[in-house]
């Protein structure tokens, strides 16, 4: 790959309250290549995820230590504002939640709030396209988004991330409320889209880990239940041989 | 296992099966019969009246001098009168209204949430005749200082704090109706860099919708039904009236008015109490009515 890096986080910290929930996280992320994020349940995977489009700023009594650096800059510091990484660094969620509005207008949105000023029509048929999802609702795009299946809005809200052409796309378990068929569309995409995209994904299963990414990072919790990083390296070698005993006993399905 | 239930036991059962439900649904009836009877007396009553003026008459005349020679049953300058203070009270309150419910819901922290919307609420639970003499012996001097032709008795004033007044009502349905908002819906906005604002504006507001909407019908048929600040502070002029530094008699002041006074049970004049609260009543219907079919309309399920 050789690829250079887009973020560089160092000594991460996230406190919920006094709670530490994710404990001294270092870790690089390669520009247009996927990185999977896996571990056990309460790892802190989805916690890390969003620190890194300061979507933890919206959670009451969240706060974050340590550098967060996108494109050699913290995201962190005090005069970077968060809607403005938010829209460099789009995010797609573990439930579809697409708006209560039109396919179109579910597009139209962002591309809206970020003061986009060109042809309307032509950049949502554009990443609906991108999504896959042109073809099924090329002739209702005035349809309310909630006529199309739990897979098509999930596809709606990847649609809706790309359509802001960010740099980077976070998915936090975007398959994991879908069908296993709507699921592999959703792997599919990933695919498709790194080509042109960094994307951070978190998931619980493993083998959607080693069909989509080409690096996995693996978490785990300690004893006083905050998360860390045990291992971070290319996919094939985590689910080959692995440094860490504990990544093995994971990846096997010894505990899980 | 039926011997091990007791007879107490099978006795309750029995009682449940058939009385229970018939008191449930008698306390549910209470307030259709009211409504109900209430109905009937006033269309009864009304009927009286309708006997000696024609209805015509009575919805497009222009004067209404029930109980001064020559008398004249034109019902509009009441209805004026009435919308008047009502579209006054409505131009405060909904704006503020809806912007307080919306600071409350996206922006004011959880403590600042604990302490004002207690606040909100005793300044709806201040009896309405406070509120009419804040209007009279306040609001109004204070207006004086900058219309100068301002009358003592005035709609402006009455509608100004007659939207003070129910601004509680608005804000905090309001506010239920953007807190039951999913917060997914939000995260959603947040993460394509949208601004708080715009997330509020272009999100929430949108999808709570049909509960902002039903909070203005309610608060506005409030306005439309409420009778002593109007009494105290309109005035008792039924004038056809679009000037709001003159007073005006809305048709609840009017109720009240002849309540007041020595009208004959059955008379002409008595019965002109239930022509206007028909007229009320109606006007209150059709609100409902229409927030109804705008609820609706505009729903943004989620």
């Amino acid at each position: 790959m050789g690829n250079s890096t887009v973020f560089n986080i160092r000594g991460l910290n996230v406190y919920y309250g006094d709670f530490l929930a994710v404990k001294d996280v270092d870790m690089d992320i390669k520009k247009e290549s996927v990185t999977a994020l896996i571990g056990p349940s309460g790892c802190g995977k989805s916690t890390y995820l969003r620190c890194l489009n300061r979507m933890n700023d919206l959670i009451i009594g969240a706060s974050v230590k340590g550098q967060v650096s996108f494109e050699n800059r913290n995201i962190y510091d005090s005069n970077v504002d968060a809607t403005e990484v938010r829209s460099r660094i789009g995010m797609v969620f573990q439930k579809p939640n697409p708006f209560p509005k039109s396919i179109y207008r579910n597009i139209a949105f962002g591309l809206k709030v970020n003061g986009f000023t060109g042809d309307m029509d032509e950049a949502v048929e554009k990443s609906l396209k991108q999504a896959a999802l042109w073809d099924e609702v090329k002739d209702r795009l005035n349809d309310s988004a909630f006529t199309l299946s739990g897979g098509q809005q999930q596809r709606l809200c990847i649609a809706r991330a790309l359509a802001i052409q960010p740099e980077v796309i976070l998915m936090d378990e975007p398959a994991s409320a879908l069908d296993p068929i709507a699921t592999l569309a959703i792997e599919d995409l990933v695919r498709e889209l790194k080509a042109n995209y960094t994307i951070v994904i978190v998931t619980h299963n493993m083998q959607q880990a080693a069909r989509v990414s080409d690096e996995t990072a693996f978490f785990m919790v300690d004893e006083d239940r905050s998360g860390y990083l045990v291992e971070h390296d290319d996919t094939q070698k985590i689910f080959t041989n692995p440094t860490n005993q504990r990544t093995e006993e994971y990846i096997t399905g010894r505990f899980s | 296992m039926a011997q091990i239930l007791d007879s107490r036991r099978k006795f309750w059962i029995r009682v449940e099966g058939s009385i229970v439900k018939w008191l449930f649904m008698a306390c549910a009836s209470v307030s259709i019969l009211t409504t109900i009877g209430i109905l009937v007396t006033l269309l009864y009553q009304g009927y009286g009246f309708f006997n000696e003026v024609s209805p015509w008459e009575f919805l497009t005349g222009t004067r209404w001098t029930p109980i001064l020679k020559p008398r004249s049953y034109g019902v509009l300058p009441l209805v004026s009168g009435t919308l008047l203070v009502t579209v006054i009270a409505a131009m405060v309150a909904l704006p503020v209204g809806l912007m307080t419910a919306i600071f409350l819901s996206e922006y004011a922290a959880d403590n600042v949430r604990r302490i004002i919307k207690p606040i909100l609420e005793i300044l709806a639970g201040i009896p309405t005749v406070v509120y009419g003499y804040f209007a009279l012996t306040f609001v109004t001097p204070l207006l004086q200082n900058i219309f100068n032709d301002l009358l003592v008795f005035n709609a402006l004033s009455a509608g100004i704090v007659m939207g003070v007044m129910i601004i509680p009502m608005v804000s905090s349905l309001s506010e239920d109706a953007m807190i039951s908002v999913p917060r997914n819906l939000r995260e959603a906005a947040y993460a394509l860099g949208a601004t708080r604002y715009e997330v509020s504006l272009r999100v929430v507001v949108p999808a709570a919708l049909s509960g902002i909407i039903a909070a203005f019908i309610i608060a506005i048929s409030r306005a439309i039904g409420e009778t002593m600040l109007v009494t105290i502070a309109a005035g008792a002029t039924p004038r056809m009236a679009l000037n709001p530094l003159e007073g005006v008699q809305t048709m609840t002041a009017y109720i009240v008015q002849l309540s007041l006074g020595e009208a004959p049970v059955g008379s002409l004049e008595y019965n002109t109490i239930f022509a206007v609260g028909l007229v009320l009543f109606c006007m209150t219907l059709l609100m409902n009515l229409l927030g109804f079919w705008i609820v609706r309309r505009f729903r943004e399920a989620y």
